[in-house]
């Protein structure tokens, strides 16, 4: 059943042109992205063989590129998430869903696996860019994995965040302007915050994610994904659920 | 062993729900049986959709209990969900998908499986009148088309239970015959219960009708009974040269007489006793030109008044 319905998910995404559009104007802003880090390397490189253990290409190249896709992820996923419950809400089909044999369960994590699926899509083409490199050099592997998994990671809670604020409206708009407005807040104080112990760079998904972009994997990060995307995932449940009882 | 076809398809016991401080829907209790359509009419803001939601999972009620096929709704939604069809107010359609595409996922959406649900698909479209249309996008079609994928998305896993809110809202009267036609049909295999405002369509598809007002089943009868309920003994006469209308109102056998227009009254007479031939040689005699003699047509519009206004009479007379 979750499957079916991800793949529903994935069939009217893709049966829609504005889908094609993004991936198309994404593909050229990250392929942007990443040649002109490129270019700033092939630059300093001269000066960089010159001093001892200077930084190589993954790390002056691959990092910084991810760690750009992440914040566009920040302002893309809303976009993405906005449809996925307020748009049903909105033009009256989740009637269907909710007089179907599905739980709120299936319902959520069929569409969060079909969301899911699609930006993993949308972002492929930033190893595989980065990959390339190895065909010039050698590459960090580790570290070119470490930022992969982190940003499937960010991605998962961003999407699970999305849902819920999706699952709280009727107007896909408000969704799309509500969950920017939380995960831009959260950014915001993240990078506001001065003193290193502060709280809210413990509850930025963006500062779990540095460590994966520096290629330290640290299981704690990897928890707190974990657990951001399933509260939020059983938000958007209990949420469903409340929509059979409150109407 | 248990029989795979109970007689008794939905059984609801003392519905209630209410949204906010406002209570919308006051112990409703339904049965339907198999092979059976039950018209559920009201005004608009009765509470039907209102319980049929309640019906099909969708909302849950305050309290109350609902069976579907015997498997109770509210304890095992997933088994019981499987043997409902429903088509809301407005069709539930992803507007992007194509007509197949769409029909497949709702079949297996309700746990169909892949070679049943293309099996279902061809019969379904070919009942629907959805042949020529399968490959084309919902959200490119008439709103009767839409319709139509909309009463099949319902029908195609075969439930047992068929609820459509209003299926034959926004379609001119031809799609309104077809349509009547299928939901007829489908009431030989299964139970239906619809929705509607229109007199006219409980009295040509229904086999039931339960009256609904202000969240209350007010009335419940089959539709053939109801519409002798409303029998009216009377017709309407057009005078060219009324008399006064206290001259009508004396001749024996009439009951009443309501003054129309300058020369059209209606004339209601006991049910034993027809004036209608005193009154022809009356006006022969006085020279009133009758110029036309309908008898009244006893419509379910004329029961559904009277019983509607009896009951806000009533609630009247409690306060």
């Amino acid at each position: 059943m979750i499957r079916l319905l991800a793949l529903r998910e994935l069939r009217s995404l893709f049966a829609m042109p504005s889908t094609w559009f993004v991936l198309a104007a994404l593909q050229f802003i990250f392929a942007w992205f990443f040649l002109a880090r490129l270019d700033a390397f092939l630059e300093i490189q001269p000066q960089l063989a010159q001093i001892a253990n200077a930084p190589g290409v993954t790390v002056s190249v691959a990092a910084p590129v991810y760690n750009t896709v992440a914040l566009l992820l920040m302002m893309l996923t809303p976009m993405f998430t906005m449809r996925l419950i307020a748009e049903e809400r909105r033009s009256q089909t989740l009637a269907l869903l909710l007089s179907a044999p599905l739980s709120s369960g299936h319902i959520v994590l069929g569409k969060f696996t079909g969301l899911l699926i699609f930006m993993c899509m949308l972002m492929a083409g930033v190893p595989l860019m980065l990959y390339t490199l190895a065909l010039g050099t050698d590459i960090d592997h580790g570290l070119l994995l470490s930022n992969i998994l982190g940003l499937l990671l960010l991605t998962a809670s961003y999407i699970a965040l999305g849902l819920y604020v999706s699952a709280l409206t009727t107007q896909p708009v408000i969704a799309a302007i509500g969950a920017l407005a939380v995960l831009a807040g959260l950014w915001l104080a993240d990078i506001g915050a001065a003193a290193e112990d502060s709280p809210w760079h413990f509850i930025s998904p963006l500062s779990h994610f540095q460590n994966f972009n520096n290629g330290m994997l640290d299981s704690g990060d990897a928890a707190f994904f974990v657990l951001f995307t399933a509260a939020f995932l059983l938000l958007t449940m209990k949420r469903l659920h409340n929509n059979r009882r409150y109407g | 062993m248990s029989n795979p076809h109970p007689e008794i398809t939905l059984s609801a016991r003392n519905l209630t729900r209410r949204f906010g401080n406002q209570q919308v829907i006051h112990d409703v209790s339904l049965e339907l049986k198999r092979g059976e359509v039950l018209g559920l009419l009201g005004h608009n803001g009765a509470g039907k959709t209102t319980t049929l939601q309640m019906l099909t999972g969708c909302l849950l009620p305050d309290s109350g209990e609902v069976d579907i096929c015997g498997i109770s709704l509210l304890h095992h939604p997933a088994q019981a969900k499987a043997h409902i069809g429903y088509l809301p107010e407005t069709p539930p359609l992803y507007r992007e998908l194509s007509v197949d595409d769409y029909l497949l996922f709702t079949a297996r959406l309700r746990g169909m499986k892949s070679a049943a649900a293309h099996e279902a698909l061809a019969q379904t479209r070919q009942r629907c009148g959805l042949e020529s249309t399968g490959k084309k996008i919902i959200g490119t079609l008439s709103r009767g088309f839409q319709q139509r994928v909309g009463i099949a998305q319902a029908i195609i896993h075969r439930p047992d239970v068929i609820v459509l809110d209003e299926p034959t809202v926004g379609l001119d009267p031809a799609q309104i015959r077809e349509i009547r036609n299928l939901i007829r049909e489908l009431g030989d295999s299964s139970s239906v219960i619809l929705s509607t405002h229109l007199l006219s369509e409980v009295e040509n598809v229904c086999d039931r009708v339960e009256i609904m007002q202000h969240g209350k089943l007010i009335y419940g009868d089959t539709s053939a009974h109801m519409q002798q309920h409303g029998n009216v003994s009377g017709f309407i006469i057009s005078l060219r040269n009324p008399p006064p209308l206290s001259a009508l109102e004396g001749i024996t056998g009439i009951s009443h007489v309501e003054q129309l227009t300058a020369t059209q009254f209606r004339v209601l007479h006991k049910p034993e006793d027809n004036p209608k031939g005193t009154l022809l040689s009356l006006s022969e005699q006085h020279g009133w030109q009758l110029e036309q003699l309908t008898p009244l047509q006893a419509t379910l519009e004329d029961v559904f008044v009277r019983i509607t206004d009896a009951e806000t009479a009533m609630a009247g007379e409690a306060k």
